[in-house]
């Protein structure tokens, strides 16, 4: 058993990370969050146990299921709950939303919205650390359905032949979105499907979180030393559907109690209590901590601002020391009529100043989703196209003017 | 000024910018041993070892992606593959993540990747190795688009592409790898976004991008020689960022244009182009714009009916004359 601190906050981290998942479904309920929404309710042990055996020079990724992920290295719930509601202080300023978790800081290397999409990119990650000759290790997580994907195949393989320093993690919590493994995949051993392809496996109960960490460090310890990629399968559950949106018509609500009789968060609660390590009063101190922690990171995501319509070409592409200039948005015309209105638009002030900027072909109107229904500029008439854009979704013409006044992000 | 092939000009950007940069590596089919399967990377894993320049398994999507994780953790992989058709298994890696994730993470990482990739039809090759995808990755946010056609320009874009901090689709023609040019000695970059006028002409522009830039020039010395047309021919040589301003230059000057591709003719490159020159230069043109095309079909494997889907001088010349016809001499 780790000791009376470490234990503390392991327990600390998974009821946060439980509580913040609950309070995500609710406020998805209540559409304050868009998309999909993919709670790990039931699978913080296999999270916590892992990233709490991490180095800080490690890198981590996953999928979409990577809100907690993200918390437990240390990303703020606050800029998590914020990228959810798809605010201005989320983890990508709203730009990738519940599915798509990042935080360079914390080498958490994202979440992914691509089942297996990962993969690979784990190996570039690792084959980096190699090259560079440091002794990072990459911890690559993904789920049961996506050790059916050829990325899972031709990524073992890749890894292996290489002898890449990563652990690859399955969090097998038994069903491929509504299909249940047996279902999809003709080896139900996962810990075994990779042997073949030269990544030995080893299988262990993600629920218990001590028995999550002394296997992951051992793998890690596997892939630091030895330079090569073993799998962990981490047999685990999660208690809600693959989605917000799932009605679990595939699986017996029996089946799902008896899961959350082994609750992980519960059985290790049970545990330092008996031990003594913790008091009940302790848990009751921890529950208030992290409802608080949860409800700040509402209200904080709720305050933040809408991002600016302004920033929608922002970081689309990287403009680099060596070579200035406009990459992006380069064939959308600073308005479609400016051709008939050639030298009326010689006159237009903005325009020539955009011109002259280079970045005459940003955020067209009709693109944009915006448009006042005055048209562009100089309110000609819009075309049948750019009026049912307008029906569509029109959003506030000034916002829209300032938009296309400011061209593609990166020229700033 | 040093003669050679467009594959040496390739290969000499390969190793100069490997030595210039220790982050600079190589993966890809057969790229290491066998030395590439137009042999571009020859020599480099005798010089700089298999670490640098490394043998891959035959699996695209994973090639790319470890690119995309090793461009994300500060290396710029340079990766080959090993037609264009190839590429399709990638797309994922390419479109998903490549181009997204700078994006969608909101600028946190960055994917300095470069994708080289042959294509193009003329070897026979049959209709999975021979197509032109220029405008399906042209269509995508998030990468830049680079498509040589002298060996001068193979050498500096491939340079600019290394360089550069985004993911770069870097298309060579497989019947361009021959060709000869003259390439300027030392750090010979070329910017993106910057057209090149192979040709000065006042009746007529011609856009045409890789072999089809060769093409265009032999278009227009037949027709000043037998028509009296002069013709622009320009080369835009990156189709993202593409350099529409000398393009739009060159129409309000002719007030024609014919835009030259090897691609199929829906959503294509020229499509696509005759949207913009209409958009911003309409009150120019006098007369529509023509465009060039390969066949509407999966590239055929007869040498007859193959070199019938390829675009050839003839079919620009004929094109050119719909936009001049009764208006010129």
């Amino acid at each position: 058993m780790p000791d009376a601190e470490t234990s503390r906050d392991l327990l600390r981290q998974m009821a946060l990370i439980r509580r913040f998942e609950e309070e995500a479904g609710r406020q998805y309920q209540r559409a304050k969050a868009g998309g999909f929404l993919h709670l790990a309710i039931g699978e913080e042990a296999t999270i916590v146990g892992t990233t709490s055996v991490m180095e800080e020079r490690d890198y981590l990724i996953g999928t979409y299921r990577t809100h907690g992920h993200a918390i437990a290295r240390g990303t703020d719930p606050r800029n998590v709950m914020a990228e959810l509601f798809g605010r201005e202080d989320g983890t990508a300023r709203g730009r990738g939303g519940s599915m798509h978790i990042f935080d360079g800081d914390r080498r958490f290397m994202g979440g992914y919205g691509i089942v297996g999409g990962n993969l690979p990119i784990a190996a570039g990650l690792a084959l980096a650390s190699d090259y560079k000759g440091t002794d990072e290790v990459t911890v690559c997580m993904f789920g049961d359905g996506a050790s059916n994907t050829g990325n899972f195949g031709e990524t073992m393989n890749l890894a292996a032949l290489w002898s890449l320093p990563i652990v690859f993690l399955v969090e097998n919590n038994l069903y491929g979105m509504g299909t249940a493994i047996a279902r999809h995949s003709a080896v139900t051993d996962l810990s075994h499907k990779a042997e073949g392809l030269g990544v030995p496996g080893e299988r262990v109960d993600g629920q218990d979180v001590v028995a999550m960490r002394e296997c992951v460090a051992d793998h890690l310890e596997i892939a630091r030393r030895d330079r090569r990629p073993t799998l962990v399968e981490a047999f685990t559950y999660r208690y809600r559907g693959h989605s917000a949106a799932d009605p679990e018509v595939y699986r017996d609500k029996d089946e799902v109690e008896e899961w959350q009789r082994r609750d992980p968060i519960e059985i290790f609660a049970r545990r330092l209590i008996d031990a003594g390590t913790i008091a009940e009063a302790d848990l009751e101190a921890i529950r208030e901590e992290v409802e608080a922690q949860v409800l700040d990171a509402v209200e904080f995501a709720d305050a933040s601002e809408e991002p600016p319509l302004d920033s929608l070409y922002d970081n689309l592409y990287v403009f680099g020391a060596d070579h200035e200039g406009w990459y992006a948005v380069d064939e959308r015309t600073p308005d479609p009529f400016r051709g008939e209105r050639e030298r009326e638009a010689a006159e237009d002030e903005r325009v020539r100043e955009l011109h002259e900027a280079g970045a005459s072909y940003g955020g067209q109107v009709r693109r944009s989703g915006g448009g006042s229904g005055e048209g562009p500029e100089n309110g000609t008439d819009a075309p049948a196209d750019e009026a049912q854009a307008d029906e569509e979704g029109g959003t506030d013409g000034g916002q829209a003017e300032e938009s296309r006044q400011q061209g593609p992000g990166g020229l700033d | 000024m040093a003669t050679m092939r467009m594959r040496e000009a390739l290969n000499e950007a390969l190793r100069e910018e490997m030595e210039r940069d220790e982050s600079v590596f190589l993966m890809g089919e057969d790229i290491a041993v066998f030395e590439g399967a137009f042999k571009v990377t020859q020599g480099l894993m005798d010089q700089f070892g298999e670490r640098r320049v490394r043998d891959t398994p035959i699996s695209e999507n994973t090639i790319v992606g470890t690119g995309v994780g090793a461009a994300m953790a500060g290396l710029r992989p340079v990766v080959e593959l090993m037609t264009v058709n190839f590429s399709l298994l990638a797309f994922d890696q390419i479109i998903n993540h490549a181009a997204a994730i700078p994006y969608m993470f909101n600028g946190q990482v960055r994917v300095p990747l470069v994708i080289r990739m042959p294509g193009g039809g003329g070897h026979q090759l049959g209709p999975t190795h021979s197509h032109s995808f220029e405008a399906m990755f042209l269509q995508i946010p998030g990468i830049l688009v680079a498509c040589p056609s002298t060996a001068a320009d193979g050498k500096g874009l491939l340079k600019t592409a290394i360089r550069d901090d985004n993911p770069v689709i870097f298309v060579e023609h497989e019947t361009l790898y021959g060709i000869r040019g003259e390439v300027p000695e030392d750090d010979h970059v070329v910017e993106f976004g910057s057209a090149a006028v192979r040709r000065e002409g006042s009746d007529v522009t011609i856009v045409g991008i890789l072999k089809m830039a060769h093409e265009a020039e032999r278009a227009a010395e037949t027709l000043a020689a037998e028509h009296g047309v002069e013709a622009e021919v320009i080369d835009p040589r990156t189709l993202r960022p593409l350099d529409l301003d000398t393009i739009l230059d060159s129409v309000r000057k002719t007030n024609r244009a014919v835009i030259v591709e090897e691609g199929w003719p829906h959503g294509g490159v020229g499509a696509n182009l005759a949207a913009l020159i209409q958009e911003q230069a309409f009150d120019h043109l006098d007369a529509p714009i023509q465009r060039v095309t390969g066949a509407d079909v999966p590239m055929p494997y007869s040498k007859r009916l193959e070199q019938s889907a390829i675009p050839h001088p003839e079919h620009i010349v004929s094109a050119v004359l719909e936009t001049t016809s009764g208006a010129l001499p």
